[in-house]
């Protein structure tokens, strides 16, 4: 029964009302040849959402995810320029670290020397953006650069989905068996919820911070590899503002802002909610420039209704000291 | 943030030794961050006028001071709201969305003055919107103006796309293009006086005193009396205010709206903030500080732009400073008490 009544139920309602609503107007939106290429579409941002999902949870924020997506997908698309016949085995390794070492990076300013997440990963964020530019010279890396392997690989089909669509699933399957059965998981809840109480059983704030802060990085740095092969195009202003989609695809799923709360099925649902609304815009003739606005509101209107169902339900004692604090 | 507050103060009064009097006012003053800043900015100034053969020149110069006369404008409001614990990332936003609205009144054929109050009115609005949500409905300041920020740059893309306004009237560039005296720009003077009217306001008055209190504790202050939810309230209004002001400003300077003006400005003018030694969790920071970041943001700039260093890498340098200003002190104070 509590399924019923949980965010992720009201969400996969919102998600079914608007395929119907869209399905009205252009009935081929809901094809399973389309929805598999909404999917494979919206699987960057699910990825990057389920990093910034563990970050949020530790009570931080990663706005520099998107800068990392770019930066790690400029080094991998020159390494393969550089090196054409590596494997995409080998590639995705690459992308994997040099994500989790510029994760890292952050993680430790936040750690070690206790700067608040949002000054560090708006600083992080700029100071990515410019690298690519020293690395890039502001050249772009065009499809015909890349080798064939390079590009094809994500976007292979294997049963109707894309490569690219398969790995998402792996990754949202990792991270749901991550946060579920593991103590590092359960710890990015307990440190995130309350984290006085999270010290006093031993947990080490500080460290869960930055691990999650690393986790974010690897799957930017994953998502950075997915992306410029599936579009074949390296620049240094790759998926700008793309930060803000992440973060409102994980507070559309029920986040909490404020830590500790928060499920792998509705990061996943919010990111899809968000997907589909991109994707429907040109199918029932609104303007693509509608996306940043819409992204905007859903934040809002996400953040409302999670501040409004998330409130205690103690007896409050003095109403207007809440707004205090 | 408030786990770090409460678990540090009482092992911060145990660690140095408590001293029996205050340092004399004038030690103080010398040690502070501002003096510590203006030093930077005299080495910088000089560095620079050594670097190129053009920079000592009163024209150049005072083409220097729009590197952040507009940014410095926000950083004033900025400085207030971070000063009481809260933030708005939303201020570059407001500039896109206050432009365009001035854009619109242009293009409907009103003159300057309806040009220009339509941007400070748009930024009102645009700060009320954050204000309310904030001190209303309780919501964090960080996650309603990100929200809030693509929002509004949002409308803008809505209005305009890719497009453009052009062809604002001659006398509208008065005001990022005109010069009260001699090499003093309009934008300088607007500059100066708010330094001194928020100068004034945060060390002078009642309200500023309530600013303070209510980012070291606000819920102390809550109980001392201070309406803190009407207090946040003006300063969100303040910062959305100064957002149109600087807005008028950039707009008359460049002469065009797009959808895209002044983007990532915001981080600009927190990173000036908090280089002019305003402490980002709250409850500390000078105006005078603030005035002389301005002022070491835009020799550096200026600097690097003589030296023809694109944009993009300049912002490197900008991301550097805003991480290195707060790493860099308690890098050295976790070294000093290790050793």
């Amino acid at each position: 029964m509590s399924f019923v009544k949980s965010r992720e139920a009201i969400l996969l309602a919102a998600i079914v009302l608007l395929l119907g609503l869209i399905a009205t107007r252009f009935p081929a939106f809901i094809t399973p040849h389309n929805l598999a290429s909404v999917y494979s579409d919206t699987t960057p941002l699910m990825i990057l959402a389920l990093g910034q999902m563990v970050v949020i949870l530790t009570r931080c924020i990663d706005l520099s995810v998107a800068a990392n997506l770019a930066l790690t997908g400029m080094v991998c698309a020159m390494i393969n320029v550089a090196a054409p016949d590596l494997p995409v085995g080998l590639t995705i390794l690459i992308a994997l670290t040099m994500g989790a070492a510029l994760g890292a990076i952050n993680g430790l300013l936040v750690w070690k020397l206790a700067i608040p997440p949002i000054v560090v990963t708006l600083g992080t964020m700029t100071i990515f953006r410019g690298v690519i530019f020293l690395l890039s010279d502001g050249q772009w890396i065009n499809a015909h650069e890349m080798s064939a392997n390079f590009t094809g690989f994500p976007r292979q089909v294997i049963l109707g989905v894309t490569v690219m669509g398969w790995i998402g699933l792996a990754v949202a399957l990792l991270m749901a068996l991550l946060m579920a059965r593991t103590a590092l998981g359960r710890s990015f809840f307990a440190v995130g919820g309350n984290p006085h109480a999270a010290v006093y059983t031993g947990l080490n704030v500080g460290r869960a911070q930055f691990l999650a802060f690393v986790i974010s990085g690897a799957l930017a740095g994953l998502a950075g590899y997915l992306w410029i092969a599936r579009y074949a195009v390296a620049y240094v202003d790759i998926a700008g503002g793309f930060e803000l989609e992440v973060v409102a695809a994980c507070v559309i799923g029920g986040i909490s802002i404020a830590g500790g709360v928060g499920s792998v099925l509705g990061t996943v649902l919010g990111a899809m909610f968000l997907g589909i609304v991109k994707n429907a815009l040109p199918v029932v003739d609104i303007s693509p420039f509608w996306q940043l606005a819409i992204s905007g509101a859903a934040i809002l209107i996400a953040v409302t209704f999670n501040a409004r169902s998330g409130r205690s339900k103690g007896r409050v004692i003095l109403k207007s000291a809440e707004h205090a604090q | 943030m408030s786990l770090a507050e409460t678990t540090s103060a009482p092992e911060a009064r145990a660690r140095g030794p408590v001293p029996d009097r205050l340092r004399a006012p004038w030690e103080a003053k010398l040690k502070s961050w501002e003096s510590l800043l203006l030093v930077v900015a005299i080495g910088i100034f000089i560095l620079n006028s050594f670097a190129s053969p053009y920079f000592l020149n009163a024209w150049n110069l005072s083409d220097a001071t729009f590197n952040f006369t507009e940014k410095a404008m926000i950083a004033f409001a900025m400085a207030l709201l971070i000063i009481a614990g809260e933030i708005d990332l939303s201020v570059a936003s407001i500039i896109a969305l206050a432009s365009t609205a001035m854009g619109l009144v242009m293009e409907a054929g009103f003159g300057t003055p309806a040009i220009v109050a339509t941007g400070l009115a748009t930024g009102l609005i645009c700060g009320a919107f954050n204000g309310v949500l904030v001190t209303r409905l309780g919501l964090p300041s960080i996650v309603v103006t990100i929200g809030t920020m693509s929002l509004f740059r949002g409308i803008s893309y809505i209005v305009l796309g890719d497009g453009a306004f052009r062809g604002y009237p001659s006398d509208f560039a008065f005001f990022g293009q005109g010069y009260a005296f001699w090499v003093i720009s309009v934008e300088l003077v607007i500059f100066a006086v708010l330094a001194v009217i928020y100068g004034v306001v945060l060390h002078k008055t009642n309200f500023g005193r309530a600013v303070y209190a209510i980012g070291n504790n606000a819920t102390g202050a809550l109980f001392s009396g201070i309406r803190v939810a009407r207090v946040k309230m003006i300063l969100f209004l303040l910062t959305g205010l100064m957002s149109g002001v600087a807005a008028v400003c950039l707009t008359s300077r460049l002469g065009s709206t797009r959808p895209s003006i002044a983007s990532g400005m915001e981080l600009e003018v927190v990173t000036m903030v908090v280089l002019g030694g305003v402490n980002i969790l709250g409850g500390s920071g000078s105006i005078p500080g603030v005035v002389i970041a301005a002022f070491v943001m835009g020799l550096v700039t200026f600097g690097l732009g003589l030296l023809n260093v694109p944009g993009i890498v300049m912002s490197i340098f900008i991301g550097l400073l805003l991480i290195g200003v707060i790493a860099l002190p308690r890098l050295w104070a976790k070294l000093r008490g290790k050793a």
